[in-house]
């Protein structure tokens, strides 16, 4: 699905990741943990193609594709998704207005005709009861006034409703109390299946409890410095982010 | 102040008075007040506080030196109608009977000045006051024929009425078009007016149009521009109002080379509510100039405007909001808001609010904020597939949207939003 080589990258000049290597295969979730400052949310950022990230070293090919030839919206009409641990509130653009014109932009891409408006309106009454959203959300402008939690879970209704073959959780958890936690990881859960793949990125374990990762990284100064199976998740919540950081931080 | 002046005016006078209707409405006093204060003030330049991002005396002399007043005959006008309203046309300033729907609406008179009574004729030039403005002097003294249009006592006018401003000219051409708009005591309309031009010739409209809005009369008005590149115009759109009387205004500038809005409320009687909205879209080296004043002349009134602005390329974009409260006009509310957003880095945004307040019972307030297009939003639609420019073009619609939305009838905002999809 994704292959990262060597990847290193800075904002502002500054150098955030480090030589990062990563093979996601389809099927399989990835958990990328690290504490604070480590590049989790730097590394999501430089897979989506934000324009403020430079990328001085390394290559991430993408189902057969050179990633990082790709502008923003071509990455995520490759199937590259992520969700936002900020979603941006977009005032004035309809919900159902805003998912039409990804939905169509992507399919035209592919090749594809434009869906019909009762095929969609069917696909998007189907998938907002997968996260519980209120249907009047669908109809407000994309995330205005809207509660962390309803952002999240707006974020996987978006998820679902592109389908796309990789999707990153950027720190999803944060800011959910336990109910719409487990709403989000239902969610994903189900959409999880043998062609997908998932990268959860995440501060705490928490979150791994409900959507079990097949295998977790641990990041920390912009570089995979631990991985392991999920079981290593729970260790790590046990011991803290300070065992890491002192086994590495002397390894320096 | 005294102002430098030019000798633009008398160039312009010299040849339009041909063409200016010579039809009598305007009585001797005004008239030569009017010419007066043509003579004294002359036409602005940028020395004139009011004028001064919009100098329609350099405009003038660089961009109309040869005015022949060259007008097309205009024969058609079906493609410009919406359906379901009442189509009144003015072919380069002067009322067209034949192209304009038959007035058989109950409640609702239309004359041209030249056929206007002596009760309507009275009216002409009770609002807007020749000295407050050169152009309105100057319309005063040499209007076409325009029109008078009643909605009687007690009428609410069951159909919106499209006005269809349209002129062109095969050369440079100067029309002075204006209209009086009354609404009758508890009266209720609908006007749309639209400005079109056609033809090769650049054209200068001095645009006036005063209205009346008697006790308990609402009127709900959108001043569509859409003149393009040929088009330079001054719109005053002069306005009292009663007590318990309602006006909600929406003007939409989607194009015009030079397009200056003095659009002057007063609200002279208690209880009474203004709503001016408006949106405009200035490229290329367009300027659009909003100057509002809003007089709030007695108690216990409310006025709102909300104008945003889109401004593109080395254009230039103005919004001037004059908020008046009297010594008299306790409990006033007044509110103001300008937004805009500067889509290049040689597009200029000049937002002012002016408030002076003489009452000390009054709630106002007023705000302005510019910014480019939020690059975090943008990048959000990226990332779900949709490409810079329709993510930019659906930015820019939603911004629009506030607006258009507020339009009626239905039928006038999906036209209005149609345009602004193609154009954006």
């Amino acid at each position: 699905m994704i292959s990262i080589k060597n990847l290193h990258a800075s904002v502002n000049g500054k150098k955030i990741l480090n030589g990062i290597n990563l093979e996601i295969k389809a099927g399989e979730i990835h958990a990328i943990m690290g504490p604070n400052g480590s590049g989790k949310s730097t590394l999501s950022s430089v897979l989506a193609g934000h324009p403020d990230y430079e990328v001085t070293e390394g290559e991430i090919i993408f189902n057969g594709k050179n990633l990082l030839e790709l502008e923003a919206e071509n990455r995520a009409r490759e199937g590259l998704f992520l969700a936002f641990q900020y979603p941006v509130e977009i005032p004035g653009v309809s919900n159902i207005n805003f998912l039409k014109t990804a939905i169509n932009e992507i399919r035209e891409y592919n090749g594809l005709e434009q869906m019909a408006a009762k095929d969609f309106l069917a696909m998007v009454k189907e998938k907002q009861k997968l996260v519980e959203l209120d249907g009047k959300l669908t109809n407000r402008s994309v995330n205005e006034g809207f509660s962390g939690g309803e952002k999240k879970r707006n974020e996987i209704f978006q998820l679902a409703m592109l389908e796309p073959k990789l999707a990153i959780l950027d720190e999803t958890d944060s800011g959910l109390d336990i109910d719409a936690l487990k709403i989000v990881a239902n969610g994903v859960n189900m959409l999880k299946n043998k062609n997908n793949a998932f990268i959860v990125i995440t501060h705490y374990q928490r979150l791994l409890d409900y959507i079990i990762p097949d295998f977790v990284h641990v990041l920390y100064n912009g570089k995979i410095v631990k991985s392991g199976t999920k079981e290593m998740a729970l260790e790590l919540e046990a011991k803290g982010y300070d065992e890491v950081k002192k086994e590495f931080d002397f390894k320096k | 102040m005294k102002l430098e002046k030019s000798q633009t005016a008398q160039h312009i006078i010299e040849k339009i008075s041909a063409t200016a209707s010579k039809v009598g409405f305007i009585s001797d006093t005004v008239l030569s007040n009017a010419l007066l204060q043509i003579e004294n003030v002359g036409i602005p330049n940028n020395k004139h506080e009011d004028y001064k991002y919009c100098n329609i005396d350099s405009i003038l002399k660089k961009e109309f030196k040869n005015i022949e007043q060259n007008f097309i005959n205009v024969t058609a006008i079906n493609e410009y109608k919406i359906k379901d309203t009442i189509t009144l046309v003015v072919v380069n300033g002067n009322y067209s009977e034949a192209l304009s729907d038959k007035i058989i609406l109950k409640g609702l008179q239309v004359h041209s000045f030249a056929n206007i009574d002596s009760s309507a004729n009275k009216l002409i030039s009770t609002i807007a006051d020749v000295q407050k403005d050169v152009f309105i002097a100057m319309n005063t003294a040499f209007c076409s024929n325009g029109f008078y249009l009643k909605i009687q006592k007690g009428e609410k006018l069951k159909m919106p009425i499209h006005i269809i401003y349209i002129s062109g000219s095969e050369t440079e051409a100067l029309v002075n078009s204006r209209n009086f708009i009354e609404l009758e005591e508890q009266s209720e309309a609908t006007i749309i007016e639209e400005q079109i031009l056609i033809g090769q010739g650049k054209v200068f409209t001095n645009f006036l149009s005063e209205k009346f809005i008697a006790k308990n009369a609402k009127l709900n008005s959108t001043l569509f521009q859409n003149e393009g590149n040929l088009g330079y115009s001054v719109n005053t759109n002069q306005i009292k109002q009663e007590q318990d009387s309602q006006y909600h205004n929406h003007t939409i500038t989607l194009s015009g080379q030079l397009v200056r809005n003095n659009h002057n409320v007063l609200l002279a009687g208690q209880n009474s509510q203004a709503n001016l909205n408006g949106l405009f879209y200035s490229k290329e080296n367009q300027i659009i100039d909003n100057h509002t004043l809003m007089d709030h002349q007695a108690p216990h009134c409310e006025s709102n405007e909300l104008y945003k602005g889109i401004i593109k390329d080395k254009s230039t974009g103005v919004f001037n909001g004059k908020i008046f409260v009297r010594k008299d006009a306790q409990k006033t509310n007044a509110y103001q808001s300008s937004k805009n957003i500067l889509l290049s880095d040689d597009a200029s945004i000049y937002a002012k609010p002016q408030l002076e307040i003489y009452a000390n019972d009054v709630k106002c307030s007023h705000g302005t904020s510019t910014g480019k297009i939020d690059e975090k939003a943008l990048f959000y639609l990226n990332t779900r597939g949709i490409g810079k420019e329709s993510a930019k073009k659906l930015l820019l619609q939603s911004f629009a949207q506030e607006i258009i939305n507020k339009i009626e009838p239905e039928s006038l905002k999906e036209k209005i939003t149609l345009f602004f999809e193609k154009d954006l």
